[in-house]
């Protein structure tokens, strides 16, 4: 079973009633799981027992489910760890007046950014809000946190934060099963003054929470997730250490032959003191494996010095651990061989002296996205700033296109771009998808309109929320759970921003998409250009759906002139280059979207055939 | 068996080498064997660079040590040549001879290597294994089955703990009752050519 998916079979074997989200690689398939679920019941005209929603973003997402465990029922919220920045301002609040039914935040870290804008360490939340925090190391022990997570929150009146990383939620194992729990179906919200945050009620709040994270410790103490047991022959050396990490402290350990004892934790937040102090004491060396910040390191110097103890410490601050990226068996092992003094039995083969292609993702054959970038070129080749966001669209990056110049995170594009239009003469054309623009991306351009901002503002409305798996969003007629939802229209919300130029485009009629940025840029003032298109792998999975062919484009190779418009300037994957400098069509990777046969100057590409 | 297994397997995005590294595990476990899977998602699919590994046996993770895998299956000969680092000069590196040229090299960028050279470079880093994937793919019924090619190969190059058969089921329940005949085409296409 994936990580993932086991926190979502921990949270059914407790009896979940509220699952919400907004879609966050590596956190995807958590809620893409609740939602296959919910949709499989939908269809057969049978109620799934839980509620499920993409919300709007992760802030609305705590607060659905915040406001469903404060009436009694159990929830989960997942987000990417970026995520919780969005809903931080919900969180640390929540986390003052608490809950009645248990309520677990999974936050999925990503060390390394394999999917992300930056690499985070989400424990610091568990710390600043004054979250209790699980940290499992494998499937099976994300599916136990999540099942006794919840009557850890329940036991706290307390949310609890269920801390991953990607090689949790996208690692498979086994794992061992338990029955389903029935849900509760409905809540009762108890009115009492105390849900009311003003400032005397925030104030008698802040100590209950201290209260309960001092119950939590004693939690954390009893806890079956923090354990001691030692590798090897008793010895006075430890090992502190969490998540992912303990995986390849275990093997390092048992491979190198060494004599250790080990605090793995599976709470990590409040830590348990007294374990700690007695490890401390049984040591005279401990080292710390943690990825990231050195968290746990620094509370256990706090509480070594408490003691007066002069253990010694290694991990980030002698140098033999980093605070960047995500760990792996190589980089353990290497330092347990310098810390433990043992021969490093790792084999690095040689380099290989040819050099290896990039091969970095890049926008599919017939991505509406691409024609929208072209025609917005071709509008104003020179002189312009691309303020970008998180998207598909962020791949318009790599050449030939090369139009992403400003990234932040989800919804910047069009804040900066204002930003952009006060500080320099240059022109402003941003760029942001559907999802993004429901996400965060109309207060921007409500500030756009209100302050007279002259930019161009773009919304890649294709339909969903390609990137994280196609999830769907507010501008789908059907929700999550596979049932007939409002759509809402963006250029409609465009116009109720109060922007007065509203160009609606069907990218794939590139000569009428460039006469609209034409227009936009010259009109004084925010303009807003809606680009139309469904995703292309959506598109084509409904053609076939419907029994509908694929026109597959090939080269006329004697019209062709090798003028390269078509893989220099336009640059679809499906497009290379064949013998002596001819441009070739991948047949296997074309889409049939047609748009290289549009902008050829000399009319050379044609349908070959449909597949 | 061996105490550990390691399996890497790599290609590029959309020719199904996540869910070849996920009929493994299911495998593994129906065989009862401890297994663990990491797979790539999200950002890196887009027709991206591909690496998931597969490790069974006595382990606590997903990931691979440098210069330990026991085989690199690969559905493209670059891409094998890219997570070479897991070799030793036991590993059975079975790599797909057909390649798929990145965009980098299509828009001029930059240039896919010399393939003879490439297979040579190959075979120095341990026990190479050159499968026409896409020959006997199309001959099983369709280009797709690719993956389940390389997994015959892969079960024929005697590296999994568990016979052929448990994978070849494994293959069929995970897919629709008119294909079954030709990924079984397939997975013994792959088998047999392993074993040339």
């Amino acid at each position: 079973m994936l990580g993932n998916e086991a926190i979502v079979r921990g949270a059914l074997e407790a009896g979940v009633d509220v699952a919400t989200t907004y879609p966050g690689t590596p956190s995807s398939e958590i809620a893409d799981t609740f939602s296959y679920i919910a949709k499989s019941f939908t269809k057969q005209n049978k109620n799934p027992k839980f509620y499920f929603e993409y919300s709007t973003n992760e802030k609305v997402a705590l607060e659905v489910a915040g406001a469903a465990s404060i009436s009694g029922l159990r929830s989960l919220t997942c987000m990417k760890h970026v995520g919780l920045n969005v809903a931080s301002d919900t969180f640390m609040t929540y986390m003052y007046i608490g809950t009645r039914g248990g309520h677990i935040i999974v936050t999925a870290d990503d060390p390394s950014c394999h999917s992300s804008q930056n690499e985070q360490d989400n424990r610091y939340y568990a710390l600043f809000g004054g979250a209790p925090m699980l940290e499992p190391s494998t499937p099976m022990e994300a599916k136990e946190m999540t099942r006794i997570g919840f009557e850890i929150s329940e036991e706290l009146k307390s949310p609890i934060l269920l801390r991953t990383t990607t090689r949790l939620n996208h690692a498979r194992g086994t794992v061992e099963l338990k029955n389903l729990q029935k849900p509760r179906k409905k809540g009762h919200f108890e009115k009492n003054p105390m849900w009311v945050t003003t400032p005397a009620i925030a104030r008698a709040r802040h100590p209950e929470l201290l209260k309960m994270l001092e119950t939590a410790e004693k939690i954390s103490e009893k806890s079956e997730f923090n354990q001691t047991f030692n590798i090897g022959k008793p010895t006075d050396w430890g090992i502190v250490t969490s998540g992912v990490s303990f995986n390849y402290v275990k093997e390092a350990a048992e491979d190198l032959k060494l004599n250790v004892r080990i605090l793995k934790l599976g709470m990590t937040h409040p830590l348990p003191r007294m374990m700690f102090e007695n490890f401390i004491k049984s040591c005279k060396n401990i080292v710390v494996v943690e990825e990231l910040e050195p968290i746990l390191e620094n509370q256990l110097k706090a509480m070594a010095f408490d003691i007066s103890s002069n253990v010694k410490i290694y991990g980030k601050s002698t140098g033999h651990f980093s605070r960047l990226y995500e760990y792996n068996p190589n980089l353990v092992m290497d330092a347990f061989s310098k810390i433990f003094k043992v021969e490093n039995p790792i084999y690095i083969p040689p380099t290989s002296k040819i050099k290896i292609p990039r091969r970095p993702p890049a926008l599919c054959p017939g991505c509406p996205h691409r024609a929208t970038y072209y025609a917005a070129k071709k509008a104003q080749p020179k002189g312009v700033i691309y303020p970008t966001d998180i998207g598909c669209y962020t791949l318009g990056r790599e050449k030939p296109l090369e139009m992403a110049d400003l990234l932040l995170c989800m919804g910047s594009n069009a804040g900066t771009a204002c930003g952009l239009a006060v500080a320099t003469d240059e022109k402003i054309i941003s760029f942001m998808g559907d999802s993004t623009f429901f996400h965060s991306g109309i207060p921007p351009i409500i500030d756009a309109a209100h302050h007279n901002h002259d930019v161009v503002i773009t919304v890649l409305d294709n339909r969903t929320t390609a990137m994280t798996g196609h999830q769907p969003h507010p501008g789908n007629d059907f929700d999550g759970m596979g049932r007939p939802a409002k759509r809402i229209f963006t250029e409609e919300v465009v116009k109720g921003c109060g922007i007065e130029l509203v160009e609606i485009v069907n990218p794939n009629d590139i000569k009428e998409t460039t006469k609209a940025f034409k227009r936009a840029l010259d009109f004084k003032g925010p303009a807003v250009v809606v680009s139309k298109s469904p995703c292309i792998l959506l598109e084509n999975r409904d053609k076939k759906k419907r029994g509908e062919k694929i026109p597959i484009y090939q080269i006329n190779q004697e019209k062709c002139q090798r003028c390269k418009t078509c893989i220099g300037r336009f640059g679809c994957p499906a497009l290379y280059f064949g013998k002596e400098g001819s441009v070739m069509i991948d047949e296997s990777q074309c889409n049939g979207c047609g748009n290289c046969a549009d902008i050829c100057p000399f009319g050379a590409i044609y349908v070959k055939e449909e597949k | 068996m061996k105490e550990k297994i390691n399996i890497i397997l790599t290609g590029v995005g959309g020719q199904g080498v996540i869910t070849a590294a996920n009929i493994l595990g299911k495998t593994a476990v129906k065989a009862k064997i401890n297994v663990f899977v990491s797979e790539v998602h999200g950002m890196a699919q887009r027709g991206g660079s591909v690496n998931c590994t597969v490790r069974m046996g006595d382990v606590s993770g997903p990931l691979v040590a440098s210069g330990d895998a026991d085989a690199i299956i690969s559905t493209e000969p670059v891409e094998a040549l890219r997570y070479i680092h897991y070799s030793n000069k036991k590993t059975k590196i079975i790599t797909s001879i057909n390649p798929v040229i990145p965009f980098t090299v299509s828009t001029g960028e930059e240039k896919y290597p010399d393939i003879d050279k490439l297979f040579k470079e190959l075979s120095f880093y341990g026990k190479l294994y050159k499968i026409d994937a896409i020959k006997i793919a199309k001959e099983a019924g369709a280009i797709i089955t690719k993956n389940i090619v390389m997994l015959g190969a892969l079960a024929g190059s005697g590296v999994l703990p568990f016979k052929e058969d448990i994978l070849l089921d494994t293959i069929l329940e995970n897919i629709p009752a008119k294909y079954k005949e030709m990924n079984k085409k397939a997975f013994l296409g792959g088998f047999k050519a392993v074993k040339e």
